[in-house]
């Protein structure tokens, strides 16, 4: 699906638990979820840190949209 | 008593016509038309072109499933052949796809060897590669003397019991099958041949190729976040509640879209997984761990976005085959057009 969206010309961020699998499908702009069960955020930490980790993690798959990428990238760090 | 071959050919080969020509008919002659010739050639003189085939490529596409393969088997059986072959197609597309079809066809019903030939990127090459043999093309009929000796060998071959190599020996596209050998060299040895090759940059053959998939360019990038309109869509199998569309909860059929306007966060009164290859019970007490809206709701409000869409689009991504969520996005993509979407989060368990 993210690459058909990809296709269409619209910037689209994979935010994705199992990192090979959106590169090995072909994802772009990828950025690593913290687990299968709850990729954005961590319920095991309270609710004010998982909310915490999720507008992180939100935070950077929106700003990726805004990076020029030319190849697969992996968003791993706030920026 | 020469072998006798039965050869499919197009409209256009047959001289008969172009475009224009492209509902022609199924028809066939008795001994050589067109490329029948050089295949005539190429298989000598053990072996007999008793007639050859012809059928405009849009009249076979569109009775595919009105009967146009079994028409053409019934003609073709009339002449006994022991062999068969079609085309080559080269890169026409709607030729590679009947040549895939009616060699598919006589091998399974007249239980014949066939054989066929395609550019590797025709859209028939993917689509029957791993049921008949498809040499290798290339992507113009210019390349038909060249083609049609690999496909008279590798005809003849079948036709006399002699065993057939790998694509690389024969010149087809892989089948996808693995033939165990006992190579002399140790395997130990060819790994490091290998990757001493790959180190000085030279071509490099490996036994076990990765399987090849498309890589599309990435979208340009996003000007002014501050003003745009930010679509949210999840493989992670959130539904509405009691799941009204009954979305699977494994190889998913559907997409399904379910609006989220006015909302500051994806409660569990309105929203829950259907997922079913995950451990339901984190995102069945907080959607928003799956579907961000609390976050991006505060985002909209700050100006960081411009707009948060009024709805979410989601599947179930276990167990579900790639060309089904191919297909979900060529579905969706164009609605997300239609609301001038201008960037996606695409969030998967």
């Amino acid at each position: 699906m993210v690459k058909e969206i990809d296709r269409a010309g619209i910037p689209v961020t994979h935010i994705c638990t199992v990192v090979p699998i959106s590169l090995t499908i072909g994802a772009n702009r990828i950025v690593p979820a913290v687990g299968i069960p709850y990729p954005l955020g961590d319920p095991t930490k309270g609710e004010k840190k998982s909310h915490e980790i999720r507008e992180h993690l939100v935070t950077r798959a929106l700003k990726a949209l805004t990076v020029p990428v030319d190849k697969q990238t992996v968003f791993e760090e706030d920026f | 008593m020469p072998k006798k071959v039965v050869h499919y050919i197009n409209q256009f080969f047959a001289g008969i016509g172009g475009e224009d020509k492209a509902d022609y008919k199924p028809e066939i002659r008795a001994g050589i038309v067109g490329p029948g010739l050089a295949l005539k050639s190429a298989l000598g003189n053990e072996y007999e072109v008793v007639a050859t085939v012809i059928c405009g490529d849009n009249y076979f596409g569109s009775n595919i499933d009105k009967g146009v393969v079994p028409e053409l088997l019934e003609m073709i059986k009339k002449y006994k052949p022991e062999g068969f072959v079609a085309g080559p197609a080269f890169n026409a597309g709607r030729y590679g796809v009947a040549c895939g079809t009616i060699a598919k066809a006589v091998q399974d019903e007249l239980h014949i060897p066939v054989v066929t030939g395609m550019y590797v990127e025709n859209p028939g090459a993917d689509m029957f590669k791993k049921d008949v043999y498809i040499i290798e093309t290339k992507n113009s009929s210019a390349d038909m003397r060249h083609a049609m000796p690999k496909l008279a060998a590798l005809l003849k071959k079948q036709m006399e019991g002699k065993e057939v190599l790998g694509p690389k020996e024969e010149g087809y596209i892989e089948k996808g099958i693995r033939v165990n050998y006992f190579n002399e060299r140790r395997g130990s040895e060819r790994a490091v041949d290998l990757i001493v090759a790959k180190v000085k940059g030279e071509p490099v053959y490996t036994d076990y190729p990765l399987p090849v998939v498309d890589k599309v360019a990435p979208a340009p990038a996003l000007k002014d976040l501050a003003h745009a309109r930010i679509a949210l869509v999840t493989s992670g199998g959130i539904v509405r509640q009691g799941n009204p569309d009954h979305l699977e909860s494994s190889s998913a059929s559907k997409w399904c879209k379910y609006s989220i306007e006015g909302m500051d966060h994806a409660d569990k009164k309105d929203f829950m997984t259907v997922h079913g290859g995950y451990d339901r019970a984190f995102i069945t007490e907080d959607p928003d761990l799956c579907i961000p809206v609390d976050v991006l709701r505060e985002l909209e409000k700050k100006g960081f976005i411009g707009k948060l869409m009024d709805y979410f689009i989601t599947t179930t991504g276990t167990g579900t085959a790639t060309n089904s969520a191919k297909r979900f996005a060529e579905e969706y993509v164009p609605l997300l057009k239609k609301d001038r979407v201008d960037g996606v989060l695409l969030v998967s368990t």
